[in-house]
């Protein structure tokens, strides 16, 4: 059986969901860069004088990884979830699943236009940045290479989400009450290493505290955990993700009845 | 030569617990219009869902053209159009943009052609820039009509296509549906309305608590199941009739003025004209006479309220 991968169709996916960007595409880019900059005025300036610099850095550059981070995996999140529940809410979805795609099809023209939008905005706000300040960047490719890879996980991420969701509630749940602490929580604006022995090992079950580590390291030349541990966690996470929206397709959870 | 639709023995219970579709065997033929005639809850659109792919199946077979709906899902799927029951509409695209979407979906290059010719047809045209919220209930039935013929299936189902649709669209859109089946379009529709039924299908299979009860030739149906009915209006009343006329089965009605004679379903007229013979011989005359036939309405209640 020779089954051909339906590359038009993935494209008119990915191209629908652009449109829907499209429409409200300065809110949904200016909003971001406003927030990371009134972050970086807030903490960077009017604290980081007091904190001075970490790790031989100034602290508005510390932070600024963690920043980005911050945004991508929250812009990553709700524009999967909501790309795959708004057909879902509508009742539209009838066309995807009749439509000559298989699960993976369907997964990348979503994911792969939510984790587009999340990396233009990453590479948005750290281009902003630099005009404010001194910003160093010691491992350009890695660092982009991170940018997608941590936005493809959390689209997916998203994306199952948008599919398990009975309401627009249970989309804002997870970013809001689980992804935006775990960011907090994961050292986007301080190094683990100022933390007591046993917050230091507790964040550690963290996973955000890896990713925010290794793309920190791509700018500053530095990690707080091991790199080869973070990177190790960074793919574990793709692939468990990837499994498992594989399942919940193949399976029709919540999709089809 | 493969039917375009063949479903063995198939079973449907949702999640819940609801016995959607039990045993249903069917066979499509090439070209025809089949009306799947049934109440509300019928599990007609569960039948159209299964085969489309937006419903599982719980045993049983489904084969396309001979192709196994779910090994072979993207051939299948690409022969396949379907107009849902309810108008799922994205409202902020355009009619032009959902048509186009539609066919991309399946893979297709673009073709502005086609789309043209399509909107022209289901008076569209018009419309193509207006986005779905500013359409009418009509119109958007009519744009995911054009959506499902958008990648040129051979086979169409429409869901329900006139509930709620007013009288003289229901003729416009009777008329749509018949073009298409001359262009070679095996289309299956269902409908709780017998006259849609009865208008528009080549057969009809009649469907009721998940069911299948019957499928017939729509002229066979009929003449088969429909009571014939034969009634004599008699010159002077009677009170009773001779034993020799207990070969028939007669009723004696408004007080002997009116007979009543129900024709066997063999009966290709030979019968009447013996009874006919019989009662000049007996000297019971008649002034009119009239034979009424029952239509799909009455086979679709008798057939339904047996259950
Ligand atoms: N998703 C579902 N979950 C549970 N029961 C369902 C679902 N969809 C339909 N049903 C039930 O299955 C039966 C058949 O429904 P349906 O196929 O929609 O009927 P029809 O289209 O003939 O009106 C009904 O009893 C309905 O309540
Ligand atoms: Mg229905």
């Amino acid at each position: 059986m020779v089954k051909q991968i339906n590359f038009v169709g993935i494209l008119t996916i990915y191209k629908s969901e652009w449109s829907r960007f499209r429409r409200t595409f300065w809110q949904s880019l200016i909003t971001p860069i406003v927030t990371t900059m009134l972050f970086l005025l807030v903490f960077g300036n009017a604290i980081g004088e007091r904190v001075g610099g970490i790790n031989g850095v100034s602290y508005a550059a510390f932070i600024i990884p963690g920043l980005i981070m911050l945004t991508v995996l929250n812009e990553s999140l709700s524009n999967s979830s909501f790309g795959i529940y708004m057909p879902k809410f509508t009742g539209t979805i009838y066309e995807i699943l009749s439509a000559p795609l298989s699960p993976i099809e369907i997964v990348i023209g979503y994911v792969g236009s939510a984790a587009s939008k999340s990396i233009l905005l990453g590479l948005l706000i750290f281009f902003t940045s630099t005009f404010f300040i001194d910003l160093p960047i010691a491992h350009p490719i890695p660092m982009v290479l991170l940018l997608v890879i941590v936005s493809c996980t959390f689209s997916m991420i998203g994306f199952t989400i948008g599919v398990i969701a009975k309401s627009f509630d249970h989309l804002q749940f997870v970013p809001l009450l689980i992804i935006t602490p775990l960011t907090f929580l994961g050292g986007a604006f301080y190094s683990m290493d100022m933390l007591p022995a046993v917050w230091k090992t507790i964040t550690l079950f963290n996973p955000i505290v890896y990713v925010i580590s290794a793309f920190r390291w791509s700018f500053l030349g530095t990690a707080t955990v091991n790199l080869n541990a973070s990177l190790m966690v960074i793919f574990l996470m793709f692939f468990v993700v990837l499994s498992l929206i594989i399942i919940i397709f193949k399976t029709g959870y919540r999709i089809k009845t | 030569m493969n039917h375009p639709i063949e479903i063995y023995d198939l079973h449907k219970t949702f999640a819940n617990g609801v016995i959607a579709l039990e045993s249903v065997n069917l066979e499509i033929e090439e070209g025809e219009i089949f009306a799947l005639l049934g109440p509300n809850g019928a599990g007609k659109t569960t039948l159209i869902k299964i085969i489309c792919g937006l419903s599982t199946v719980s045993s049983g077979n489904i084969s396309v053209m001979g192709l196994d709906i779910d090994r072979h899902y993207k051939e299948v799927r690409k022969l396949i159009g379907l107009v849902p029951q309810e108008l799922h509409t994205d409202m902020f695209e355009t009619v032009w943009d959902t048509v186009c979407f539609t066919r991309g979906l399946f893979g297709l290059p673009k073709n502005d052609r086609l789309v043209q010719v399509l909107l022209r047809e289901l008076s569209l045209w018009e419309k193509r820039g207006e986005i779905m919220a500013n359409l009418s209930g009509g119109m958007k039935r009519r744009v995911l009509i054009a959506k499902a013929l958008a990648h040129e299936p051979k086979i169409l189902f429409l869901d329900e296509p006139t509930a709620g649709v007013d009288v003289e669209l229901r003729q416009d859109m009777w008329g749509l549906i018949r073009s298409y089946k001359k262009r070679g379009v095996t289309t299956i529709l269902t409908t709780h309305f017998i006259d849609e039924a009865e208008e528009l299908s080549d057969r009809v299979g009649i469907i009721n608590k998940g069911k299948l009860v019957l499928v017939e030739d729509k002229k066979s149906l009929v003449s088969k199941l429909g009571k014939k009915q034969m009634i004599l209006k008699l010159s002077s009343p009677i009170s009773y009739l001779p034993e020799i006329f207990n070969e028939f089965k007669i009723e004696i009605k408004n007080s002997g003025e009116i007979l009543e004679y129900t024709m066997p379903d063999t009966d290709q007229g030979e019968r009447v004209s013996k009874l006919i013979k019989m009662l000049e011989t007996q000297e019971i005359h008649f002034k009119n006479i009239e034979t009424i036939q029952s239509s799909l309405e009455d086979i679709f209640v008798r057939l339904v309220s047996k259950k």
